[in-house]
């Protein structure tokens, strides 16, 4: 220690700051020793040998400790910022502004994407990839995290099992379709239907558990599912999945290159994007469909039953709601909504198995909502993209190759970032990125309810 | 009869391994109220650990007792994984123990996709498999065309799992440390009143879960000769129910949930159909949950307001 003063004066911040990164280096040593530090490989006569890599052990352990180092030598200047930035606590003008304008910005953005993105593409399937993984993709996990953020954000029931719902729907459309030939404007509804369904019977028997208790028999329906889809093989084709599904229709007019198609029909030239484009409205459709009847809902007295719920159980059941009938309503509702998305999953994909329907799945929605702060449709929106675009643009990142070599593949290191992503937007915001609350029921004036007062139940 | 024997012996061996587990996730949940949904990720990490340190020490150092081969790595496996929970409370949960109640656990889902990812690059997805460490067998019945068996993996598991199940139940009931531990469990705003150091009560409950996680880890690696970075997760929500099917909070009863998880799932399998063996230990989490909420050795959660 260099700068530390030698009669018990306070060590100096860079004696400080040296001593935690040699502290913080010595423990992710330790951490990474064993798992960075050697791989097993698989040798020529099938018995896994030993591989040490202490270059990419020691250049791990030398990022974290100087990281740290940083962080301490800035931590004087962080507590600064953060003592300047708590007087200003009303929210400044270019704010209001902004979440004024935000929705009505974000709503004409996602409906001028594809003609943007076609615009700087022109029309040609190298456009499909931006419409394709990045706005229907994206729109997908944004109506299942509104679609969940009923049972969750208004609700406040936790479940970890929405991607069950969202199998069903997504199967019934395959099977239905496939067995009857029954049309995707058909099937819609129907697995919707289907969907909240199986919501209500196996949400019967649990809901009268609370908390915790519920997600985990959520998550187990949740795997009981996944796993009578993996094992059903008569009927689900087990682990090879559904392929050949039939894919939606425009009204009727099928998007092939026959003369009965789409394209020929309408004079233009054939090319597949015709179908993504129709595809990316109609997720819109849904989602902003799923939008709207969550805002109507919150008005009705269902609503106001559910959010008077998440508050407050034993005060709902002393005022003389039905809690059990109050909690079935949202189960099934979200799954309904959930079986609308997963319908469309499966026309969009024309393939599904078992293999979309994991806990992941569950779980990754579930952080959408609560990353985005529970109740808050906006936020839910921003967490998606957020989330979702961030783990799809991972797929784009060719050119690191050039910095670190061919070897490197951003591809893998996917669901690593999303997972670190989670725990610091955690430890960051816990409340979500959008932790004010709009009251649905006020007196005189509607404002925004700050995070921390949510806790009392002014919500 | 014989069937019926094998697949006792099988179960108990499994129920030990969901029994190691199953006191993690009581602890944890007991002190902190929360489904620690990283301790599956942990104990996938430690077997991987124990694999390492295993090559390690046969092929580099050249050790071949594999008596003392396996108590080595099981040394290794519960220090290093006890360093990595640590951590992991320490990174991602101390922050958010005042918020609320969603918050660790959304960053404990985030922690267990990324320990399984970060084994999944770091040590690639293929199946690492090993030879038997032992050879042996002791043959228990025969009669001509089934033999009951009990293999030398399975009784060092049942041996491992008794010593450390007494060490443990002595920490918890006899030492200083399992008062705390225990008021922490109770009270924590009460216990640091009276003095418990509450953060350090968490951290060392922390460091024995991932330690008891760690031998299940090894023995896993053991028993089943295989692992991959995807084999937390089924071992883990087993391990839960098996918490859950005790008593969430009760340590004897997180035991008896393993062994009767493991016995339910061998059983299942021998008698009715393999395939669903999964379904129907989530179907029995699942009744317990609606039937018996409190599960088995539980206290009934009153309701406050």
């Amino acid at each position: 220690m260099p700068a530390e003063a030698p009669d018990r004066a306070p060590p100096s911040l860079v004696g400080r700051a040296l001593k935690e990164a040699l502290v913080t280096g010595f423990l992710a040593f330790a951490l990474f020793l064993p798992l960075v530090g050697f791989v097993s490989v698989q040798s020529m006569t099938n018995t896994l040998l030993l591989e040490a890599r202490w270059e990419s052990l020691f250049s791990v352990v030398a990022l974290i400790a100087i990281a740290r180092f940083l962080y301490v030598l800035a931590g004087p200047w962080l507590e600064r910022r953060r003592a300047r930035a708590k007087p200003s606590a009303p929210a400044s003008n270019l704010r209001k502004v902004f979440s004024k304008f935000f929705t009505p910005f974000a709503l004409g953005f996602a409906v001028v994407y594809p003609i943007f993105v076609l615009a700087f593409t022109g029309i040609n399937p190298g456009a499909l990839k931006w419409i394709d993984n990045f706005g229907i993709q994206i729109l997908i996990y944004v109506m299942l995290g509104w679609g969940l953020n009923i049972v969750v954000g208004l609700a406040g029931l936790l479940d970890l099992g929405y991607v069950a719902f969202y199998a069903v729907g997504a199967y019934s459309y395959a099977l239905l379709s496939k067995e009857f030939g029954m049309s995707f404007w058909m099937l819609l509804p129907l697995s919707g239907i289907l969907a909240s369904f199986w919501g209500v019977l196996l949400g019967f028997p649990v809901l009268r558990l609370r908390g915790d208790y519920l997600a985990i028999v959520t998550l187990a329906f949740g795997e009981i599912i996944r796993l009578v889809l993996i094992n059903w093989v008569s009927l689900t084709n087990g682990y090879a999945g559904i392929s050949g599904i039939p894919r939606p229709t425009f009204f009727g007019i099928p998007f092939n290159a026959s003369d009965e198609g789409f394209a020929a029909i309408f004079g233009l030239e054939f090319s597949p994007l015709y179908r993504t484009i129709f595809l990316y409205y109609l997720i819109l459709a849904l989602a902003l469909f799923t939008a709207f009847i969550t805002i109507r809902l919150r008005r009705m007295p269902v609503g106001r039953a559910w959010e008077a719920l998440r508050e407050d159980e034993i005060a709902c059941r002393s005022l003389g709601i039905n809690t059990t009938n109050t909690k079935l309503t949202a189960f099934a509702m979200g799954a309904m909504l959930a079986g609308f998305a997963g319908s469309f999953f499966s026309a969009r994909q024309g393939f599904i198995s078992p293999e979309s329907f994991t806990f992941i799945e569950s779980a990754t929605i579930l952080s959408i909502v609560v990353l985005g702060g529970m109740g808050s449709q906006i936020g839910v929106a921003i967490a998606a993209i957020l989330l979702v675009g961030g783990t799809e643009i991972m797929r784009e990142l060719d050119f690191l190759k050039q910095i670190f070599g061919n070897d490197f593949e951003p591809i893998r290191y996917r669901m690593l970032l999303f997972g670190a992503a989670m725990v610091l937007i955690m430890i960051w915001k816990p409340r979500g990125l959008i932790s004010t609350r709009e009251p649905s029921i006020f007196l005189e004036e509607r404002k925004a309810i700050p995070a921390d007062l949510l806790k009392e139940g002014r919500g | 009869m014989e069937v019926f024997v094998q697949q006792l012996i099988n179960g108990l061996t499994l129920g030990s391994i969901y029994g190691l587990i199953a006191i993690g996730y009581t602890m944890v949940f007991g002190i902190l109220n929360m489904v620690n949904f990283a301790h599956s990720g942990v104990f996938m990490v430690s077997a991987f650990i124990a694999l390492n340190a295993l090559l390690l020490i046969t092929t580099w150092f050249g050790v071949s007792s594999m008596v003392m081969a396996l108590m080595i790595i099981m040394v290794i496996s519960m220090v290093l994984s006890a360093v990595l929970n640590w951590t992991i409370e320490r990174v991602a949960y101390r922050p958010l123990r005042k918020s609320f109640r969603l918050a660790p656990l959304i960053s404990s889902i985030g922690m267990s996709i990324f320990l399984t990812n970060f084994v999944q690059v770091t040590q690639g997805q293929r199946n690492k498999s090993i030879p038997p460490l032992f050879h042996k067998q002791i043959i228990l019945m025969d009669n001509g065309n089934y033999t009951v068996a009990v293999s030398y993996e399975q009784i060092t598991i049942w041996v491992v799992t008794i010593l450390l199940l007494g060490a443990f139940w002595f920490l918890v009931t006899k030492t200083s440390l399992g008062r705390a531990q225990r008021a922490c469990e109770q009270d924590q705003k009460m216990a640091s009143l009276v003095g418990v150091n509450v953060d350090r009560t968490i951290s060392i409950t922390f460091v024995i879960a991932a330690a008891l996680a760690a031998v299940a880890g090894s023995m896993y690696l053991m028993y089943y000769g295989v692992v991959s970075f995807s084999d937390g997760f089924v071992p883990g929500i087993k391990a839960f129910t098996a918490a859950v099917l005790g008593g969430i909070g009760s340590l004897p009863g997180a035991v008896i949930g393993g062994l009767i998880i493991g016995l339910i799932e061998t059983m299942w399998s021998a008698y009715f159909s393999i395939d669903y063996k999964d379904v129907a230990v989530f179907g029995v989490l699942a009744i317990v949950l609606i039937f018996l909420p409190q599960g088995i050795l539980g206290r009934p959660d009153v309701e406050k307001v």
